[in-house]
């Protein structure tokens, strides 16, 4: 692990390890838990109190180490327990631990941390983590400078860590997540762009309400966001600066635009177009604008999504007679259609591991989030409802988060997320009423 | 005659039109069968109560149907007498389908109208057309007696040239 040279305020600071806190390489078999199809017991881990170095940084320490517990516990892989089950605490960061006083609880993993408050709203945050029936620690321990603004950021930093080296697979609670917050009833609902961390935290709002936004995507390095938006009377593509909050529309292609997405790169968006009635998908460079023009049936033709490779598009066509999905190289070309299953499929995403393609599938009225291998085979689908759809992937690949709407007069769309293996559906109640969400990749 | 056909058509309809300036408790109006009579002939009000200003399509379909062809020649011909009229067809679909594929269904229902007008005389400079999707639902139950009237095209005459 390195020093992080980024221009973030809050950054990681490396090696904190102190004596004998390095890799321990008698450690038998490293504490780690398998993220399998299979039912799993939750690993129990626990979670002292965070040492407060400084007396202000008190409250925070309470604050950190309980998004800390909810980040694992979100996961469906790991089981908190409680501090009142909890025979002894950590009084001080550098003392040995008892493990001992682990063990007879039953925590298998110990995340013990200290918070400590500097001049200039700086803000200090440590970690160990360890193996309590090895009783050894993981990995090294780390340290978080940041702003006491940003406390939240370095708790899900800390999680992210503990997430990564417990299931050797990278984390996903240090993100933010795009959405259409919605209002007021069904027949006049007004849209409006907001963000938020993945939890809900720290919700804003990006554009007002006055024109129908729809779908915004994330650019690869979160730094823009595409969306669809009414605000020139039709629909058009627009791209939004994060930082200035200045949009502007995509005035490449004619007639009426939406579903836009990055490339892998950054560079283009592919995108589909309405002209005459007909729409098909097209890609414009964003350096020089040029307009490329991928399909040409008579065929309604939507929803594209690269490849990580960039090397192809999964997108939803009903050429066949309804809606499906089909692959097609990048340029355009000879498309495979990958559904086959009863029903109507649409919204395909692919994931960021290359190896599954996310989808809406709407089949005998209920509607379903699903995944399914790039050769078309093993489709699951791992919800179903009313109304699901818009999946989007976690920067690991391992959770969809969607929006389910209820039915009736009453009736709105909220966030909610769900495993790839169908576990852990919950609600991002945080979020209020919206859609359409899109999911950033791990913030650095 | 066309239009007395339309008429009676219209009459059906018209508890649809009544809801169609978007107020929240929309959709069960009582119809005052006599108040379209106190439009003039020439208002975009007349061409919504007694003209009829919308086609219903069946699902996931753009196809017109005959009921719709007869509303929308009374159109034609309403146009083709108040020719400073032109006109925004609005494609819509119901809440049964995703975000993005049901832009590009309204979108081609939206075509399919502005395609048979302009097949009846209507200059196509005239039409122009916008996809609303499933985004501007008129009924909001969550059955098909709702959906049903949410899977159409509005044709929204503007004397002031809608772009």
């Amino acid at each position: 692990m390195t020093v992080s040279q980024k221009a973030f305020s809050l950054f990681l600071a490396a090696f904190f390890g102190l004596a004998g806190f390095h890799v321990s390489a008698q450690t038998p078999g490293p504490l780690k838990i398998e993220i399998t199809e299979g039912v799993i017991e939750p690993m129990p881990f626990a979670v002292p109190a965070f040492v407060a170095e400084t007396v202000s940084a008190k409250d925070l320490s309470e604050d950190l180490a309980a998004v800390v517990i909810a980040d694992l516990v979100g996961t469906g892989l790991f089981r908190d327990i409680p501090r009142n089950a909890q025979i002894s605490g950590i009084s001080n960061f550098d003392s040995p631990i008892q493990f001992s006083d682990w063990k007879a609880v039953n925590a298998q993993a110990l995340i013990t941390g200290a918070v400590s408050t500097q001049s200039g709203g700086q803000l200090v945050v440590k970690f160990r983590l360890f193996d309590v029936f090895a009783q050894a620690p993981l990995g090294e321990g780390l340290r978080f400078v940041g702003t006491t603004q940003d406390w939240r950021r370095m708790a899900h930093k800390v999680a992210d860590a503990v997430y990564a080296r417990l299931t050797g697979e990278s984390a996903y609670f240090d993100s933010k997540v795009v959405f259409v917050s919605e209002s007021g009833p069904k027949n006049a609902r007004n849209k409006r762009l907001a963000i938020m961390d993945y939890d809900g935290a720290n919700l804003q709002n990006l554009t007002d309400d006055r024109s129908i936004v729809l779908a915004p995507r994330f650019s690869p390095d979160a730094t823009k966001v595409l969306y669809t938006s009414y605000e020139t009377g039709s629909p058009r593509a627009f791209l939004l600066d994060l930082s200035t909050l200045k949009r502007k529309a995509l005035a490449e292609l004619p007639g009426m635009s939406f579903a836009p997405r990055f490339s892998p790169d950054g560079q283009n968006v592919v995108m589909s177009a309405s002209l005459s009635g007909n729409t098909d998908i097209y890609m414009v460079n964003l350096q020089s604008l040029q307009a490329t023009r991928l399909t040409t049936a008579p065929s309604i033709e939507t929803a594209p999504s690269f490849s990580p490779d960039s090397q192809q598009i999964v997108f939803e066509s009903d050429r066949s007679g309804n809606q499906q999905i089909y692959v097609m190289p990048a340029s355009g070309g000879e498309a495979r259609r990958l559904s086959f299953g009863e029903g109507r499929y649409g919204t395909p995403v692919w994931s960021p591991r290359g190896d599954l393609v996310a989808f809406t599938k709407i089949n005998q009225g209920r509607f379903h989030i699903g995944v399914i291998r790039l050769d078309g085979s093993e489709e699951r689908l791992l919800t179903s409802s009313f109304l699901d759809e818009g999946p989007t992937w976690s920067p690991n690949g391992r959770v969809l988060m969607f929006f389910r709407e209820t039915p009736g007069a009453n009736g709105a769309p909220s966030l909610y997320s769900v495993d790839i293996t169908g576990r852990n559906l919950k609600k991002v109640s945080a979020a209020g009423n919206g859609s359409d969400p899109s999911w950033s990749r791990l913030r650095e | 005659m066309r239009i007395s056909l339309a008429l009676i058509l219209a009459a059906s309809v018209f508890a649809l039109a009544a809801c169609n300036s978007q107020l929240p408790n929309s959709g069960s109006d009582t119809v005052d069968l006599n108040k379209s009579g106190n439009f003039a002939q020439n208002s975009p009000e007349f061409f919504v109560a007694s003209v009829g200003d919308r086609v219903l399509f069946t699902v996931d379909q753009s196809t017109l149907n005959d009921e719709a062809r007869s509303i929308l020649d009374a159109q034609a011909t309403w146009l083709a007498q108040n020719v400073e009229f032109k006109a925004l067809i609005e494609g819509h679909a119901d809440e049964q389908g995703t975000r993005e594929y049901n832009l590009a269904l309204g979108a081609r229902r939206a075509s399919a109208v502005q395609a048979y007008l302009v097949s009846r005389g209507v200059a196509d400079n005239r039409l122009s057309t916008i996809t609303y999707g499933k985004e501007r639902p008129i009924e909001i139950c969550s059955t098909e007696a709702c959906w049903s009237q949410n899977r159409r095209a509005v044709t929204v005459v503007n004397a002031g040239g809608t772009s």
